[in-house]
């Protein structure tokens, strides 16, 4: 504990702060408690974090099993996904993925179930290993190759009946 | 043909996607979806589907860590966490709803102090009530080792209380670990009619009150108490008064 544990902690905190963001669908204070949470713990059981390791994936594997143990149960899933807020201006460079597309795949991986949703994200988001995504989830490397796969299949298929529809209505 | 593909594992089009496969098995799926339509389209797609993902939250990193996460002397001096209070916060809606009852009895309703104690005793709780075979480590027919031993580890006498007079029978007990200090000591009671509750104990030094506290939380309610060195959490599947019941009567047991 001290200076040089929370120096060592301090890189980490943005991308743990967007992973809680998106699990906790934007609520910010909800995230920012989950966040703290997080590095209380780590600061507190330092002396279980084996130096050298990965710093970045045993953040995350706590940040992970304070969700599913406190979190998740005590947050109403929302029947309306907000996706406004993560595109704060919809400025999107036009060499990039169009916008639309962006709000479609955001609002289906809202929709996944929590386990898939965590994985999909920290391999796609974080760019976690699958043999580190494994370790933060708690579950064999089988398990999170099928659940990418499923959660990639089940936001691939929502997205294009999105657009389908919206080209139907369009006519 | 000697030189034919293999068709791809399910694990190695999504490591494609990824863009995490080895350069010479890429190139031989790459050339692989040549010939297979329906599949190059769906790895079109998930390319597709992967940039979209870093690109819509890449923004997220962005923004300003607030002070709450940067003030190093509040984090490690936080007790009890911040998560855990916004589960107290609930519990103390669900006592507030419960109406004012209580208003003279022991029990002081702004004392809703829900501990990290109390979260620990109801995780291990709902961990070890749906247990059939391994609902503790010591079985009631070893009451005395059992007794002897969390004694020994919690550096305190404790009893195994009796509440057959409530309808309960000993199941046994377990040492659990304890994210505040030392070990703690579960013991679990039933009623004939396998209905469970157990009993929590813990060393707290610290200099909080003695009076009961009580907590709904994750689908149990739960009574929290100090007497002395340790302090207890009972919890079941009970309403209030029921549960205060049981509370005094195991109370006057570990303290007569």
């Amino acid at each position: 504990m001290g200076r040089t544990s929370f120096d060592l902690v301090e890189p980490h905190i943005p991308s743990l702060r967007r992973y809680a963001l998106v699990l906790l669908r934007q609520d910010e204070q909800r995230a920012d408690d989950l966040v703290q949470d997080c590095l209380v713990r780590a600061l507190s059981r330092w002396h279980l974090w084996r130096h050298p390791g990965n710093l970045r994936g045993w953040l995350f594997t706590i940040l992970h099993n304070i969700y599913v143990n406190d979190v998740a149960r005590a947050v109403a899933r929302p029947d309306v996904v907000e996706i406004q807020d993560y595109f704060p201006s919809m400025a999107v460079p036009a060499n990039q993925v169009h916008s639309i597309q962006l709000r479609e795949v955001v609002k289906a991986i809202q929709g996944l179930s929590d386990p898939q949703r965590q994985t999909l994200l920290l391999v796609t988001m974080e760019g976690f290993s699958y043999d580190e995504t494994a370790e933060i989830t708690g579950v064999p490397i089988g398990t999170v190759m099928s659940r990418l796969s499923r959660a990639r299949d089940k936001v691939r298929e929502e997205v294009a009946g999105e657009t389908k529809s919206r080209g139907r209505s369009a006519t | 043909m000697s030189n034919e593909i293999t068709e791809p594992r399910e694990d190695e089009i999504q490591a494609l996607v990824d863009d995490r496969l080895d350069p010479a098995r890429r190139a031989e799926i790459e050339s692989w979806l040549l010939s297979n339509p329906d599949a190059a389209a769906r790895v079109a797609d998930l390319r597709a589907q992967r940039e979209a993902v870093e690109q819509a939250f890449s923004g997220l990193l962005d923004r300003p860590v607030p002070a709450q996460l940067q003030n190093i002397d509040a984090l490690v001096s936080v007790q009890p966490s911040p998560v855990w209070r916004m589960a107290a916060m609930i519990a103390l809606v669900v006592v507030g709803a419960a109406g004012g009852w209580f208003a003279n009895d022991a029990i002081n309703q702004s004392q809703v102090v829900a501990t990290a104690f109390t979260q620990d005793a109801v995780r291990a709780h709902s961990l070890y009530v749906g247990e059939k075979r391994h609902a503790v480590e010591v079985n009631a027919q070893e009451e005395k080792h059992l007794v002897a031993w969390l004694s020994r580890r919690l550096q305190n006498e404790l009893v195994a209380p009796d509440l057959s007079a409530q309808g309960y029978q000993l199941v046994g007990g377990r040492l659990l670990p304890a994210s505040v200090t030392g070990p703690a000591a579960q013991f679990m009671y039933e009623t004939g009619g396998g209905e469970r509750i157990t009993i929590y104990i813990e060393q707290d030094e610290t200099g909080r009150g003695n009076d009961f506290e009580f907590t709904s939380y994750d689908g149990v309610s739960a009574f929290w108490w100090k007497d002395g060195p340790l302090a207890y959490v009972l919890i079941g599947k009970k309403d209030r008064d029921q549960l205060l019941a049981l509370a005094r009567a195991t109370r006057e047991q570990f303290t007569p």
